[in-house]
Formats: C-alpha cells, sequence, structure tokens
C-alpha cells in the first residue's frame, strides 16, 4: 500500500508571547520572553514565583459564562488555538466530510486545576462527597479533542495523547500516520497545558525541575548557558491542521510545509533524568528522518527540547553531535523555551509551529538569554544565541522529551 | 418574593448562565433553561450545600421546575 503525504494546511495558537500565531512569531523572532512573576495565584510560599503565563486571559472573550464552567483553563487554550486554526485551514467549509475529519491532542496532565479545586473544596466540607458531576468531565485528558469534535461535527478518529513533555508531539506524529494510512483527510491535532498554579508549581518546584531566578524571571529561562538552573514554566494552546496533500490541493488549501517524519521512542532509564549519553534522544531522530529518507544533512534547522535543566541540554547536544556528524555544525539549533517557557504537554505543538513558520519565513527564532558558555556543552554549535538567524530553511525538526523517558520527534519540509 | 426562591433562583441564574427573567416558575429546567442531565445534578447539589439538606435522589427526580424545587426547599429546609 502505497503511503499518503501529508501537509499542514491551519495554525493557531495562544500562548505567553501572545493570543494569536501571528503575534506570537513576531514576539519568537524579536526575542521577547514571556516570563514574569505570576499573576495567577499567591506565590508567596513558593520557591518558584514567576512563569510565563497567558497574559491578561479572560475566559469570557471566548466563552459564554456557562461554557466557562464546563471547561477547564486547559480544555479552554485547546478550543482557542483550534478555533484559529479550523479558520485558517478554512476546515468548516461546505464541502468538507466531517465524518473523515479528526482530532488527536496532546496534554501532560489535563485539568489540574479542575482537580485541585474540587479536592479543596472536598477536604473543607465534612466528608460528604458532593463532587460536581462535572469534575471528571472537566479533568481527563481526553476531554479536549471530545470538546474540539462536538464543536465542529469532526467524527473522524479521536483521542487524546498523553506522554508529559513529548504529548503534543506525539499528538502530530499519530495525526500524520493515520493521514499517511489513509484513515482521515484531515486532523486537528496540537496540544495545551494550564498547570501555573498552586499545585503543578508546588509540585515540579519539589522535584527542583523549576528555575528559582525570582529576582530576574525574563532571564530564567536559559537553556545550553552555564548558569541554567531549572525550567520556566509556561502554559497555552497551539494547533496544526494537518492535512493529506491530494485533498489540500484539490480544494485549494493554503499549504504551509510537508509533514515528512515522526520518530518515537523511549529511553527506559529514569523517571525525570534523561539517559546520560542521549541513546533514547538520538535514536529518536534518525527514526523521524527514517521515514521518507531525509539524510541528517538536509536539516537546516533543530527547535530542541532544550528546556535549561542542568543535565537535559547536555544529553540532547551529545545525541545531535551523534545523529549528524560535521554537519551538526552547519545546521541552526535554538531553544524557543528561552522565551516561551515550558509548555509541557504543549510544547510539541508551539515548538513545531515554530518550525514551520522557520520555514515559511526563512528565519531561525534565537536561544535568548546566553551569558556564560558551559564547558560541558560544544559551543562550536550553531545555537541561535541572541538574535532571529536569517537562513533558507527547507528542513527542520522539533524534538521533545517527557518524563517517564519519552522521546518523539518531528519532521516538516518545505513543498 | 419569598427568601427561599429569590436563593433559589439566584443558583438557577448562576449554575445555568440564564436570565433572571426566564426563571419562571413553571420553568423546566431541562426543556426551558438549557440544562442537561449533569446541569441538573449540580442545581440539585447547589441547592443542597445551600440549604443544609440532603435531597434523595428518588425526589430529586420529581424536581423539574423552578417551582418544583422551590416548593421542595420550603417545605425540607430547617
Amino acid at each position: 500500500m502505497e503511503l499518503k503525504r501529508v501537509v499542514v494546511t491551519g495554525l493557531g495558537a495562544i500562548t505567553p508571547l501572545g493570543k494569536t500565531v501571528e503575534e506570537t512569531w513576531t514576539n519568537l523572532v524579536n526575542g521577547v520572553s514571556g516570563s514574569a512573576p505570576i499573576a495567577r495565584f499567591d506565590t508567596s510560599k513558593f520557591k518558584t514565583k514567576f512563569a510565563c503565563e497567558v497574559k491578561d486571559y479572560d475566559p469570557k472573550e471566548y466563552f459564554d459564562r456557562k461554557e466557562v464552567r464546563k471547561l477547564d483553563i486547559y480544555a479552554q487554550f485547546a478550543l482557542i488555538a483550534a478555533d484559529q486554526a479550523v479558520a485558517d485551514a478554512e476546515l468548516d467549509s461546505e464541502g468538507i466530510d466531517q465524518n473523515e475529519v479528526g482530532v488527536i491532542w496532546g496534554t501532560g496532565i489535563g485539568g489540574i486545576k479542575t482537580f485541585l479545586d474540587e479536592a479543596v473544596d472536598y477536604a473543607k466540607g465534612d466528608g460528604t462527597p458532593r463532587l460536581s458531576p462535572f469534575f471528571i468531565p472537566k479533568m481527563i485528558a481526553d476531554i479536549a479533542p471530545g470538546h474540539i469534535s462536538m464543536k465542529y461535527g469532526y467524527r473522524g478518529p479521536n483521542f487524546g495523547t498523553v506522554s508529559a513533555c513529548a504529548s503534543s508531539t506525539n499528538a502530530i506524529g499519530e495525526a500524520y500516520n493515520l493521514i499517511r494510512l489513509g484513515k482521515a483527510n484531515a486532523f486537528v491535532t496540537g496540544g495545551s497545558e494550564a498547570a501555573i498554579n498552586e499545585a503543578g508549581v508546588g509540585g515540579f518546584n519539589s522535584m527542583q525541575a523549576l528555575s528559582t531566578r525570582n529576582d530576574d524571571p525574563q532571564t530564567a529561562s536559559r537553556p545550553f548557558d552555564k548558569g541554567r538552573d531549572g525550567f520556566v514554566m509556561g502554559e497555552g494552546g497551539v494547533s496544526l491542521i494537518l492535512e493529506e496533500y491530494e485533498h489540500a490541493v484539490a480544494r485549494g488549501a493554503k499549504i504551509y510545509c510537508e509533514v515528512v517524519g515522526a520518530g518515537m521512542t523511549a529511553d527506559a532509564h529514569h523517571l525525570t533524568a534523561p539517559h546520560p549519553e542521549g541513546l533514547g534522544a538520538k535514536r529518536v531522530m534518525v527514526n523521524a528522518l527514517k521515514d521518507n529518507g531525509i539524510d541528517p544533512s538536509e536539516v537546516d534547522y533543530i527547535n530542541v527540547h532544550g528546556t535549561s535543566t542542568p543535565l537535559g541540554d547536555i544529553a540532547e547536544t551529545k545525541a545531535i553531535k551523534e545523529v549528524f556528524g560535521d554537519h551538526a555544525y552547519k545546521l541552526n539549533i535554538s531553544s524557543t523555551k528561552s522565551m516561551t517557557g515550558h509548555l509541557l504537554g504543549a510544547a510539541g505543538a508551539i515548538e513545531s509551529m515554530a518550525c514551520i513558520l522557520a520555514i515559511n519565513n526563512d528565519i531561525v527564532p534565537p536561544t535568548i538569554n546566553h551569558f556564560e558558555d558551559d564547558p560541558d556543552i560544544d559551543n562550536k554549535l550553531n545555537f541561535t544565541f541572541h538574535k532571529a538567524q536569517e537562513r533558507k530553511v527547507k528542513v527542520a525538526l522539533s524534538n521533545t522529551f517527557g518524563f517517564g523517558g519519552h522521546n518523539a520527534s518531528v519532521v516538516f519540509k518545505a513543498l | 418574593m419569598s427568601d427561599i426562591a429569590s436563593r433559589v433562583k439566584a443558583i438557577i441564574v448562576d449554575k445555568l448562565g440564564v436570565d433572571e427573567t426566564e426563571v419562571a416558575p413553571e420553568a423546566s429546567f431541562t426543556n426551558d433553561l438549557g440544562a442537561d442531565s449533569l446541569d441538573t445534578v449540580e442545581l440539585i447539589m447547589e441547592f443542597e450545600k445551600e440549604f443544609n439538606i440532603a435531597i434523595p435522589d428518588d425526589q430529586a427526580e420529581n424536581i423539574g421546575t423552578v417551582g418544583d424545587a422551590i416548593s421542595y426547599i420550603e417545605e425540607n429546609a430547617k
């Protein structure tokens, strides 16, 4: 059976850098940090007091009051991003067979705010379980794709992917593979996360995973810098429309680029630490490139996982050097987490968007906040420090690695 | 309007996102006010919390309108 080709025909985004794709991209290219003191809860007793929040977010601008009560903020971000992407791709126009459109959506945690609020409410009571009937359907990690399908009537394959910080890369990879197999004409895919609350920040703080640079939030996310001290939490939702190539051409859809590879591996090593030699990271890039026989030397840009944690950045750099050999020194590498923070389950989606728009605009967004080289990292690599770099980008690869040892990569190519 | 009636109406306006003028005594939660089965369960729970009562499931099934809720609570609230 001949596999079908897959293209990107729509994008949508609500992120710490803006409430649209355009605003987010402009800020990415300009090297703007989305980090600031946390506005959403009182952080006075927390080790980390800042994050990359979606600024001035008011759900009432997007949903009526009754809808807001039934949607965890992670599902709100999903619907907002999907709405923009569907409009961008004109995927709700007449002639689209809704039975042949699916939704695959990634989130690391799902409705953790809903879980927290209900648990706190219960603990305040006398033990009588007066849990809201909306508690479960607001919280569960698959409800975002459910909501998206209900809104647009898309009756194709529909599920959520959960692999921590690789979740939305897995979603994109699944959508790509199912279209290749002819299981649907198009997918709304991507991911969303909204864990900037007492449970999310407190939990990651206990793991010593977060930066505690409270005196300077804007420079706290500093991937590959010697002074990096953990990741900065981000939040938001980013959606991609993936579509079968002939289907997109037949309806005259705008095509951003082609999806040419998806890799998935596991480290099988440790709960949270990456394999020190980046073995899983290495194999996942190799597997993603193998899908369509892309030679490593064809890759122009890698949007790395690069979370700004001490171990992760070293392991990923080693893996890149092993996969790409001498070409590693010719390609552009950047960690847009230096600006967006770490969107956890939505990281793969926002970083795929960065790859897609790098291809479309021939510009590589930077890694900001570089102050001092780390002797454990090969600084002859081009990390695109400080400023965006113009470059003809034909092939771009996005890496994401999740707690649990999940690795996922996707490859995009100019059409 | 009794105190109970106004408190019941306030809960319905809040939970169902409807306008106060729609919350007439004969209005049905599901047919007139757009509630689904989960909304109805939530309303009953809110009445229980607000009035500190327990409404058994077999009684709750008979509360289908705004008026039903007000009269049940007037009879059963302490």
